[in-house]
């Protein structure tokens, strides 16, 4: 059985101007020890979605219809008590470089311990040594335990985030952009460091990003999203060797690449559609190359096919 | 009397070793009163029209009277030679004399700081803890109709005067339904003692330390409201959430550790209105206070009363601005404390 | 459209989100009671307010003689109560213009200049804010003598600091935009970028201050006047109030008591929520805010 089963989730933002559909039933699987990459452009529902998972839907955004399955019990329809447990210990998250994801007043070891307390009955004690353990986990000194977040380097506090996160050993981890922002030699660190994490505590995450190549070396399973719909889920490699859906193509297409000649960068002419009353048919349709007539009427089932799904007429 | 602080500076600063932060606040809340003292001294010099005229409006005071007095206050010397004298008086205590009240300046006020102390330490004790209490309240539950009540109740208690809030207690409270007593601090001729004199006393202060509170309450609460509002959007709640913890947790440790901070500081720069409403309290209400000193000086235009009591209040406000910056470099752990 | 007719348009817009804030709605209402009030004071069936009675007619309770009864020199409380809105008016707007006009100053120059003239003036601003305003307002009051012009001097003096660091923040905030900075580019000199580009960005700022000096300024001529300090001749609610509490028989003198605290409390309290509606309004986002 998947970890998570994500099953036709539609989520909506309230605005003056009718509902917005941010999400627009979209169904996806992690298995264990898997890690999926979500990717798309900005707006495309990706945050949204992961954010859903853990049922951080801020208001005005509702969930208005599917079900996310964790290890068979839904988290939408859960009840505030039990969400509350699933989150920090079962799932947890570390999200984009922000300069005020720590709590500016409490110690980064007081961050983790009353995380682990709160989850575990275990002694002040042992969740501080825990908590020194996290933190060489990441590759912090154990003994910046008792430093305060300002006094920590963007990178460093980015660190802080992931042995917070998975100092309860979370089954899931989900990651929303969590090296943008960031300079390229922090990132490699923090890749890294998530990387052997990975090993060490059989991890499996969702990585959500726009940057194609952090998506290439650290997940498994890639997703591709566009318009608050789903346009196709393949094993990494595959997908990046051999794109089926249009917007796929786009998209790697579009990434400059080091080696071979120069070539002009390749952009996808036009703007994503809005969201709200979307206009019929296939969401790409209006910016695709290969449009038929029947992708501006029908919206393109996803189908199974060799280990992938698509959703468009072309491949049909 | 401004050697005695003196030297006990010197004292701490070589003993305790006070460093950095802490002796530089020091050190300007020192400077500041040097100032003070200097800006009152101009002031009432400067003033228009021949000083001791001003001191003595009262036209029938002979001119061997006023040149008696003249002397007395070394106003025969010129102005550099008066400032002198003048904080050389300072130092030794001597804030001149009364006239309305026929004693030094010192010691009247000093008899009326206790009253003073009562009401102020009670009403603002109480106003802090119910208008911080009421805010974070409000700002956690923002938007809701207990908000907007809370929101707007306080906007008007912010808005009343204090002396007219004060009339209107008076009158309906002490004199209509006559539940509290017409002002003064204990019963005249009453006789009371022990803990019939302490519940005499605190039938007497309800009503004005009412007064001051509402206020009060109403500042703090729209306080520690927009602080907590601004808490409650930043990424670091988000955070606290997501690491499942309850509820109540994420209100304490999180969001009101930090809405705290900007409350302290501004309780500090407040403390002006402190003042105004200790003031207007204790004059409506008769209350034997310093407040009730400045009614009493103005009415009887005994300028060197007002004038020590001007320099009470303004070096008890630096004084206590700067206990209020070291609190808060202590639970501000931004702020480097030591070197 | 030219510059004219877009600020004119803003200008628009602005007063209709006022006034469809409840607050502003509301605070905006009473103030144009009053200010008719004070405009049209002769005509408001008034008599000279200073104007001693009849011995036989001091402290009358209300009658179709004197509306609101008589005081205890036989002063017809109507009249006052009518005429001593142009007082707090007057000295309301007056300090308030003073205030925001000095303090705005000081804070331009100060935040412009920056280095050592933005030290000292805002040193002498920090130090005058360190002072307690009411024993402040009392003691300069007091030695410069009753007059209504010495009570807007004196208001105007304790409040210009507050205005000027506001503004300072705001300036200094203003300076590191780029459009100072391309104007600067292209040559402007010193004093066109203060007055020309950043001074009408701190307007929305002024406008608000303004709002609450008029506030505070109001409440001041009330309690300076209350404690005895307000001008003798022009008869303000506060003096009512002075008067009345030293005649001692407030307490049977409701008639003369409740106009001129329902008046002071009623012009305050509605600046105020006009000065919450005007902060409001003038929050970035609070126009997309209300669907325009």
């Amino acid at each position: 059985m998947a970890l998570i089963d994500v099953q036709d989730l539609k989520i909506q933002f309230l605005t003056f101007r009718g509902p917005a559909k941010a999400v627009d039933g979209v169904s996806l699987q992690i298995e264990k020890n898997q890690t999926l990459g979500l990717i798309g452009e900005s707006g495309c529902g990706k945050t949204t979605m992961a954010m859903a998972i853990m049922r951080f839907v801020k208001p005005p955004g509702r969930i208005v219809g599917g079900k996310i399955l964790f290890n068979g019990s839904d988290i939408v329809s859960m009840n505030d008590e039990k969400i509350r447990r699933l989150r920090g210990k079962h799932i947890a998250i570390v999200r984009q470089e922000a300069q005020n994801a720590l709590n500016p007043v409490m110690t980064i070891g007081r961050q983790i311990t009353e995380l682990i307390v709160e989850h575990e009955p275990v002694t002040k004690k042992a969740a501080l040594a825990r908590a020194r353990n996290q933190l060489n986990l990441v590759g912090i000194n154990e003994k910046r335990v008792d430093s305060y977040p300002h006094e920590f380097s963007g990178g460093m506090k980015q660190r802080a985030m992931v042995a917070i996160a998975t100092a309860c050993n979370p089954k899931l981890l989900i990651l929303d952009e969590p090296t943008t922002g960031l300079d390229v030699i922090v990132q490699r660190q923090i890749l890294s460091m998530l990387n052997n994490l990975k090993q060490e505590l059989h991890l499996t995450s969702v990585f959500i990003s726009h940057d194609l190549s952090v998506v290439a070396e650290t997940c498994d399973r890639v997703a591709v999203m566009y318009a608050g719909k789903l346009m196709e889920e393949a094993d990494t490699v595959e997908l990046y060797q051999r794109p089926m859906h249009p917007y796929s193509q786009a998209l790697i297409g579009a990434y400059p690449s080091l080696k071979g000649e120069k070539k002009r960068l390749k952009s996808i002419p036009g703007a994503p559609p809005r969201l709200i009353d979307p206009p019929d048919g296939c969401r790409f349709a209006p910016r695709c190359n290969h449009a038929m007539d029947v992708c501006s009427e029908a919206e393109p089932e996803a189908r199974e096919m060799a280990g992938r799904r698509v959703a468009c007429h072309l491949i049909e | 009397m401004l050697l005695v602080p003196l030297r006990s500076l010197i004292i701490g600063v070589f003993i305790l070793g006070l460093k950095g932060f802490i002796l530089r606040k020091v050190v300007a809340a020192c400077l500041t009163i040097v100032a003070i003292v200097c800006v009152n001294f101009v002031i009432f010099r400067m003033a228009p029209g021949d000083p001791v005229r001003i001191m003595f409006r009262d036209p029938r005071v002979s001119a061997e009277k006023l040149e008696e007095m003249k002397q007395t206050f070394g106003l025969d010397k010129p102005l550099s030679g008066q400032f002198v004298a003048y904080v050389k008086g300072m130092a030794r205590g001597d804030l001149g004399q009364s006239f309305s009240h026929r004693r030094p300046v010192l010691e009247v006020i000093a008899a009326k700081i206790p009253a003073t102390l009562l009401l102020v330490v009670t009403a603002l004790i109480i106003a802090v803890f119910l208008g911080v209490a009421l805010g974070a309240l409000s700002g956690w539950k923002s938007g809701t109709r207990l908000d907007t009540f809370i929101l707007t109740a306080s906007l008007t208690m912010y808005s009343i005067p204090t002396f007219a809030l004060g009339i209107i207690l008076l009158l309906v409270f002490a004199y209509h339904i006559a539940i509290f007593p017409l002002g003064g601090i204990a019963t005249p001729a009453s006789l009371y003692e022990g803990a019939e004199l302490v519940w005499d006393v605190l039938w007497h202060l309800f009503l004005p330390a009412l007064s001051i509170v509402i206020w009060y309450v109403g500042e703090y609460v729209l306080l520690t409201r927009s602080s907590m509002i601004e808490v409650m959007g930043q990424e670091y709640i988000t955070t606290a959430y997501s690491k499942g913890l309850k509820k109540f947790r994420i209100l304490k440790n999180h969001a009101l550790r930090n809405a705290l901070l900007p409350v302290v500081t501004i309780t500090g720069v407040n403390l002006g209105f402190a003042v105004a409403g200790v003031i207007e309290a204790e004059t409506v209400f008769s209350w034997p206070g310093v407040g009730r000193l400045v009614y009493d000086a103005v009415s009887h235009r005994d300028y060197p009363l007002l004038q020590g009591v001007f320099l009470l209040f303004a070096f008890s406000v630096v004084l206590a601005n700067l206990v209020i910056d070291l609190i808060y470099g202590y639970i501000d752990p931004r702020i480097k404390v030591s070197g | 459209m030219n510059q004219l007719t877009i600020k004119l348009e803003k200008l628009r817009i602005f007063f209709k989100l006022l006034f469809s804030h409840r607050m502003g709605l509301a605070g905006f209402v009473v103030i144009s009671i009053f200010l008719f009030m004070a405009v049209f004071a002769s005509f408001l069936g008034t008599v000279d307010p200073a104007r001693t009675g009849a011995v036989e007619d001091i402290l009358q309770s209300p009658s179709p003689n004197f509306w609101f009864g008589t005081d205890d020199l036989a002063r017809d409380i109507w009249s006052q109560t009518i005429f001593g809105s142009r007082i707090s008016l007057t000295v309301g707007f007056v300090a308030a213009l003073i205030t925001v006009v000095s303090g705005t100053l000081v804070g331009l120059i100060a935040g412009f200049y920056g280095r050592i003239l933005e030290e000292v003036l805002m040193r002498i601003v920090d130090f005058f804010m360190m002072l307690p305003e009411l024993p402040l307002m009392i003691v300069l009051a007091a030695v410069l003598g009753p007059s209504m012009w010495n009570i807007i001097l004196v208001v105007s003096l304790v409040s210009w600091p507050t205005t000027a660091r506001v503004v300072r923040s705001q300036v200094l905030s203003l300076k590191e935009r780029p459009f100072v900075e391309a104007s600067r580019c292209i040559g402007a000199g010193s004093m066109r970028l203060m007055f020309g580009e950043i001074l009408p960005n701190v307007v929305p700022l002024m406008f608000a201050q303004a709002v609450i000096m008029i506030t505070e300024a109001i409440y001041a001529e009330a309690v300076l006047s209350f404690l005895g300090l307000g001008d003798p001749t022009s008869i303000s609610w506060g003096m009512m109030l002075h008067y009345a509490f030293e005649s001692g028989v407030i307490a049977r003198s409701m008639w003369w008591v409740l106009p001129p605290i329902v008046s002071i409390v009623a012009l305050i309290v509605s600046f105020s929520l006009l000065g919450t509606a005007v902060s409001d309004v003038l929050e970035p986002g609070y126009k997309e805010k209300k669907g325009f």
